[in-house]
């Protein structure tokens, strides 16, 4: 094994990839710059489409009531939604989004809740339609707003105290750290991302220096100096490994630049601006806590997925060697997409727990200790056993290429 | 110098089972020499002259090469052989100048010596104009001279050409013929595949006719002119054939019209 001479091929294979405009905008272009400009479009659009609805007050038709003029009074008195008499067929109306909403007053409303009888105030939706919902939210919250205070004012009269009705209240409140959260919520997505990168990224120069040489005519020059094959696979897996590193870091900040334009678009849109989000996160009021991730656990799973990475260089440059040409070694290594995205997606489901046997599986294993990692967990027994399987699969699959690269039949399959 | 013993590449094919693309092939080729192997597609030319540049490895018998062995000493073997074929490419995303840099340091060189080397070669071969630019962009006379200067740019003692014309116009063609014999006047080891009878008339010092693996004939030009009794190099080809395939070998199929040297397919 001769070190200058890998460096050689290394550095040719980069200097080569990094001229090749398709592999630049299939590994860096692409994942860095669209996914933020997609995330962006997307939250800058849907932000001001909920802020436009938000502004403009629905449109509710009042059906029925008119023996309760005080219930329709009360209605018509709150400027959140704008009451309109009923007229047509209403169903219809709401269908077509002419209104957004209906509200059913039974008759006899006023004096049933003067008797203390039951009555059913209906309303009337489109469900799934934003600005429909929002009417709806709005008239839950009023007509809940108007029940407490027929209670209250029945309480009064009878001269009992508000806890007569209401002895307790339940309240939830999580103690988990955000990091935990966050690794629960999303903590599977993030390493199922980095495996899927760390292959997707490998395909395209495993494939353009394996078959596309062949196909191109470079590999029997290359084979006719005095390089050895040894020397050869080395430089070869060293650039697919780099593409591979390369696109899952450069995905990496995207994706954490995405998370930040994303998360105070969304927190704008929803909370009144992210310092909002951070108050409550920072005091730990309310229910909500906004997650995040442990960046210590995320430096883990990076070293997790790193000999995984070396993996998936070495099986990729083994199976496009094989085929004859660039095509050929697409049709071979596409299906294997699938076969790192189950494992990973089982990964990410809830409930699939780690234990020992499951620490032996390549790709699951990595996808279910990260899951941990980014929790703050470090479960160092079955780190060492997955680090140390993931090592030795690469280890297998680089020695199968290097094999390979020696086999005659493969390297003139034409 | 090339010596070849009896050197055999089986290879087995699911549907055609065995096959001997080089059949007992022995053979001596000394400095400032060029050896003519010439034969039919499918002849076993392309096989015997990969295991001279160590690409295949023989199944049985051997040879030396520039003082080395293939079989025991590959990477020796190479670094002292250039190696120039119709299906040796260019790295398009690579200049002339980065392809002779990227070449010389495989074989060792130092970068200072390679830009001597590198601008050397490129005034030898008029590649001044397009050496720093991209392999892709050149016509198929600069990446001759790109593909030339590569292989000349360890200064091997060895040179071995399978069909570097094929496929060529005539005046790219002209380049390649007018390298090799410059290679000879060198003094250095030239062997030469082809199956175009022109090319062997003039180039050749001493022809070698293969078919079906085995080396059916040998000599220098006039030498198989009077064996055979015929003056055209394409009746001496066909006579060496159909006499030997008749007569000695019952192993050796006879040869299709189309397979007929000259008849590029």
């Amino acid at each position: 094994m001769s070190w200058p001479n890998i460096a050689t091929i290394y550095g040719k294979e980069l200097r080569d990839m990094l001229r090749d405009r398709r592999t630049l905008l299939s590994m860096i272009v692409i994942p860095t710059l669209l996914m933020p400009a997609i995330t962006t479009v997307i939250g800058v659009v849907s932000y001001r489409i909920v802020r436009q609805a938000r502004a403009t007050t629905p449109v509710v038709m009042l059906v029925g009531g008119d023996d309760s003029p005080r219930a329709r009074a009360a209605l018509a008195a709150n400027d959140k939604v704008k009451i309109v008499p009923v007229a047509g067929d209403w169903r219809q109306q709401i269908s077509d989004k002419k209104v957004r909403a209906a509200v059913e007053i039974p008759p006899g409303f006023d004096a049933a809740l003067e008797r203390a009888e039951f009555a059913t105030v209906k309303i009337y939706n489109y469900e799934g339609e934003m600005r429909s919902g929002f009417a709806v939210t709005e008239l839950r919250r009023f007509l809940g707003e108007y029940r407490d205070k027929v209670i209250a004012a029945r309480l009064e009269a009878r001269g009992l105290p508000a806890g007569f009705v209401k002895p307790f209240e339940v309240r939830t409140e999580n103690v988990a750290p955000p990091e935990k959260v966050g690794g629960n919520v999303i903590g599977g997505i993030i390493p199922y991302m980095f495996l899927l990168l760390s292959f997707t990224g490998a395909m395209y120069p495993a494939m353009d220096l394996t078959a596309g040489e062949k196909e191109r005519g470079t590999m029997e020059t290359i084979l006719c100096s005095p390089v050895s094959r040894l020397d050869l696979v080395l430089g070869k897996f060293c650039m697919v490994l780099t593409a591979s590193l390369g696109t899952v870091v450069c995905s990496l900040l995207s994706m954490g630049l995405t998370f930040v334009i994303g998360g105070a678009l969304f927190a704008r849109a929803t909370d009144g601006g992210p310092g909002a989000i951070a108050r409550r996160a920072a005091t730990g009021a309310g229910t909500t806590v906004l997650p995040s991730i442990d960046p210590l656990g995320m430096l883990g799973v990076v070293g997790m997925v790193l000999p995984m990475a070396v993996f998936f260089a070495a099986i990729l440059l083994t199976i496009s060697l094989f085929a004859k040409s660039f095509k050929e070694a697409q049709s071979y290594v596409s299906p294997l997409i699938i076969l790192i995205i189950l494992p990973a997606v089982v990964g990410m489901l809830p409930g699939v727990e780690l234990n020992a046997r499951l620490a032996l599986v390549p790709i699951l294993n990595v996808s279910l200790v990260s899951k941990e990692l980014v929790s703050g967990v470090w479960p160092w027994d079955y780190l060492a056993l997955i680090f140390g399987s993931t090592c030795v699969y690469a280890a297998a699959a680089l020695f199968l290429a290097v094999r390979m690269f020696n086999r005659e039949d493969v390297i003139f399959r034409t | 110098m090339i010596e070849a013993r009896h050197l055999t590449k089986l290879f087995h094919d699911k549907k055609r089972g065995e096959i001997r693309a080089a059949d007992d092939i022995s053979f001596r080729v000394a400095p400032g020499q060029i050896y003519g192997l010439l034969g039919a597609n499918g002849a076993g030319k392309t096989t015997t002259l990969r295991l001279l540049a160590t690409l295949l490895q023989p199944t049985s018998g051997g040879a030396t090469v520039a003082g080395f062995d293939v079989a025991a000493e590959p990477q020796k073997v190479r670094a002292n052989v250039g190696f120039l074929a119709a299906s040796t490419a260019l790295y398009g995303r690579l200049t002339a100048r980065e392809t002779m840099a990227y070449f010389g340091r495989l074989n060792g060189i130092p970068d200072a010596e390679i830009a001597v080397r590198t601008a050397r070669l490129a005034r030898e071969l008029d590649m001044h104009e397009f050496l720093d630019r991209r392999c892709d962009k050149f016509s198929t006379g600069m990446k001759q001279k790109t593909s030339i200067a590569r292989m000349l740019i360890h200064d091997p003692a060895v040179m071995i050409f399978d069909e570097p014309t094929l496929g060529l116009d005539i005046m790219a063609a002209r380049t390649i013929v007018k390298f090799v014999r410059e290679c000879r006047d060198r003094g250095k080891t030239v062997i030469y595949s082809t199956h175009i009878m022109s090319e062997v008339e003039k180039l050749c010092d001493v022809i070698g006719i293969i078919h079906a693996g085995r080396l059916l004939a040998e000599g220098p030009l006039a030498d198989l002119r009077a064996q055979y009794g015929e003056n055209d190099m394409e009746d001496i080809f066909v006579k060496a054939i159909t006499a030997l395939a008749a007569s000695a070998a019952p192993g050796i199929p006879p040869v299709p019209p189309a397979a007929l040297p000259g008849a590029r397919s």
